[in-house]
């Protein structure tokens, strides 16, 4: 088998594996399988309203996938996703309401906020894995809750020590008129183009230019790209940047697009995580992050149906998600076991 | 409020507040220094609130004023179970170790508020009727200044978090398991040139690790919450990895810090009534922990090293 098969057979055996580890956790606890998929698949599916709102789950699952799978492409693992996320959607949501510009403007100055401010939390773990080889995850995780106290405190002072900043001006809002009348009012809105826009700019930064070469080759092989004359340490900084600047785009989908507001967090949103989900389902490539995020965004929407529908809890989708990712962080025994049965057959 | 009634309120506060840390931490210890990254901590830790409260529920009539003790031997063996998916992936099934953490954090989580939902139908669990409870230590709460600090009012799982810390300390640099535990997760291949089975080594670490964060968790949910909600576990396990990193992959280390970061937990919540503290916004209390964590590792206050094979999976017969 090739190993080009071999690399998309894992996670699509990662995939089913799951779903049926989901469906034996449904059946031992007493719960009907066929009536949770079927809700889940209501839920995706089952209207205009449910598409249109899944798009509406899938537009930051892109942004969060894109996010990590291009640290990871230059070796570093960017778990900070969720901080970025939140500080980009603070920002856009502050420059939503604190500005009173043309739409023209405005709308892109909150935009470019966002990924400004998501580009900068992820500036410090880039800085210090760079120059002082500090390790960028404990960093990031440690920048994760700082953002979460930083934005909920900042939150607190522009709205006056309320929780909630307030709807942001209709000239930073993605909302779309169009979307709502053509899938009864969901709140789908027109970042799903910025979202796409930007797996085609990954691709091409990476696949198209110089410095994409270079971040890869970072990531390949650290000291063969010094002794090339890379700059590593740049090079470093550059991927750490570029991905928190996806992750604050991301947050600026929630901020200007889905909430139109900020509001204080009790606790993570968990796109950030699951946006490591989705890069790692997509093999951290362009393309791949489409199919993961729209698996696990459709999953994460659609799962909602299921208490209603089946009396299920929504949480047996985060079940699977979780074991999906193990099966495929596991793709060594996939491997060996897909390689074992083709040289059964070759023997034959 | 004097100066040693501030000391009197605050200190017992900060090891109420510590003590989960300080389980969680050396459990994370255990792990680095076999060489397995464990960023499972907090999945772990909510495994372990939720079968403490569980447990205590259910059982709190056959075993009345015992039962959170007997639960937190209950959520000490069900997360170490939970741990051997971590340990599988991790050590035979060679994934990425940072990648299998986030998978158990995940999966910790959902399972806990999975189970939570099926038996009680909404989102959180009953309260507990018995939690630990504090009680004066004979003779050493009598000590004028230090007694009321440190020996009255203190909780059962406060004592046993400092002897864990303490044993663990003796574990890894007294005994000859340590000695191969710390052999293992610096140069695995010296290590198995020697005999040492370091796949072996490593599962035992990692159980631990999950045994550990297990009571941490249970000793959370039964002596702090009272009951488990998704908001029960919230960070938690996280700062208790700072704490181990804080305190340089060190048992006494990791229990000083974890100490530390109970202590900034307990002002950020009890600040408000103490004098001077209370202007201080609690904003700069809660990042605390976090932003002392970076500038550790970043080298500013002395550098801390992770064990040098730590997050590579050890593949026998390879350079």
């Amino acid at each position: 088998m090739s190993n080009r098969v071999v690399n998309i057979l894992v996670p699509v055996i990662s995939v089913i594996l799951g779903l049926l580890v989901g469906a034996i956790v449904m059946l031992v606890s007493g719960y009907d399988p066929i009536a949770g998929y079927s809700a889940l698949w209501n839920g995706i599916f089952g209207d205009t309203y449910a598409i249109g709102e899944t798009i509406r789950q899938i537009t930051p699952y892109l942004l969060a996938g894109l996010s990590v799978a291009f640290a990871f492409r230059t070796g570093l693992f960017n778990i900070g996703v969720e901080g970025q996320l939140l500080v980009g959607w603070f920002a856009a949501a502050y420059v939503g309401i604190a500005f009173d510009l043309p739409m023209y403007i405005h709308l892109p100055f909150a935009i470019i906020a966002a990924a400004l401010a998501g580009a900068a939390w992820a500036f410090i773990p880039g800085l210090l894995k760079a120059k002082l080889q500090v390790h960028e995850v404990i960093v990031t995780i440690m920048m994760n809750y700082i953002a979460l106290h930083t934005t909920n405190a900042l939150i607190k002072i522009v709205s006056d020590g309320g929780d909630n900043t307030g709807t942001i001006n209709a000239s930073a809002s993605l909302k779309s008129a169009f979307f709502e009348s053509i899938t009864d009012y969901s709140r789908l809105h027109y970042g799903i183009f910025i979202a796409l826009a930007m797996v085609l700019l990954m691709w091409f930064i990476l696949d198209k230019t110089t410095t994409g070469y270079e971040l890869k080759a970072v990531g390949f092989n650290k000291h063969a790209s010094e002794y090339a004359g890379m700059n590593v340490n740049k090079n470093i900084i550059l991927s750490m940047v570029i991905s928190g600047a996806f992750a604050g785009l991301a947050g600026a989908m929630e901020a200007l697009g889905t909430f139109q507001y900020a509001n204080v967090k009790g606790g993570f949103t968990g796109i950030g995580f699951d946006g490591i989900a989705v890069a790692l389902l997509g093999a951290n490539t362009p393309l791949g992050v489409i199919f993961g995020a729209v698996l696990f965004g459709s999953l994460k929407y659609g799962a909602l149906n299921m208490p209603n529908e089946a009396g299920i809890p929504v949480e047996i989708v985060s079940i699977v998600i979780a074991i999906i990712i193990f099966f495929v962080a596991c793709g060594y025994v996939i491997r060996y076991f897909l390689e074992k049965a083709t040289k059964k057959k070759e023997a034959k | 409020m004097s100066f040693l009634d501030v000391l009197y309120f605050i200190v017992p506060s900060a090891i109420f507040y510590a003590a989960p840390l300080i389980f969680t931490a050396i459990g994370g210890v255990f792990s680095e220094r076999s060489g397995v990254i464990n960023i499972g901590l907090e999945g772990l830790m909510v495994m372990g609130a939720f079968i403490g409260i569980l447990f205590n529920l259910m059982f709190v009539d056959t075993f009345g004023a015992m039962t959170p003790w007997v639960a937190l031997i209950a959520a000490m063996v069900v997360s170490g179970i939970f741990s051997v998916m971590h340990a599988v992936a991790s050590i035979s099934f060679r994934a990425d170790q940072t990648i299998s953490g986030v998978a158990i954090n995940m999966l910790g989580v959902a399972i806990a508020l999975f189970s939570v939902k099926m038996i009680y139908g909404k989102g959180q669990t009953d309260y507990i009727q018995e939690r630990f409870i504090r009680f004066d230590i004979p003779l050493l709460s009598e000590i004028p200044v230090i007694g009321p600090m440190f020996f009255k009012d203190v909780y059962g799982t406060s004592i046993l978090a400092v002897g864990v810390a303490i044993m663990a300390w003796f574990v890894i640099y007294k005994t000859p398991f340590g000695l191969r535990l710390r052999a293992v997760g610096e140069h695995p291949m010296a290590a198995d040139t020697m005999g040492v089975n370091v796949t072996k080594m490593r599962y035992i670490a990692v159980i631990l690790s999950g045994m550990l964060a297990g009571i941490g968790g249970a000793a959370y949910s039964q002596s702090i919450s009272g009951e488990f909600s998704h908001t029960t576990i919230n960070g938690q396990g996280f700062m208790a990895l700072a704490a181990m990193i804080f305190g340089k992959w060190h048992p006494l280390g990791a229990l000083g810090a974890a100490l530390f970061f109970g202590f900034a937990q307990a002002l950020s919540i009890i600040g408000g009534q103490i004098p001077y503290v209370k202007e201080v916004p609690t904003y700069f209390l809660h990042i605390l922990p976090y932003a002392l964590t970076i500038l550790a590792v970043a080298g500013f206050i002395g550098k801390a090293y992770a064990p040098k094979a730590s997050g590579i999976p050890y593949i026998k017969g390879k350079r």
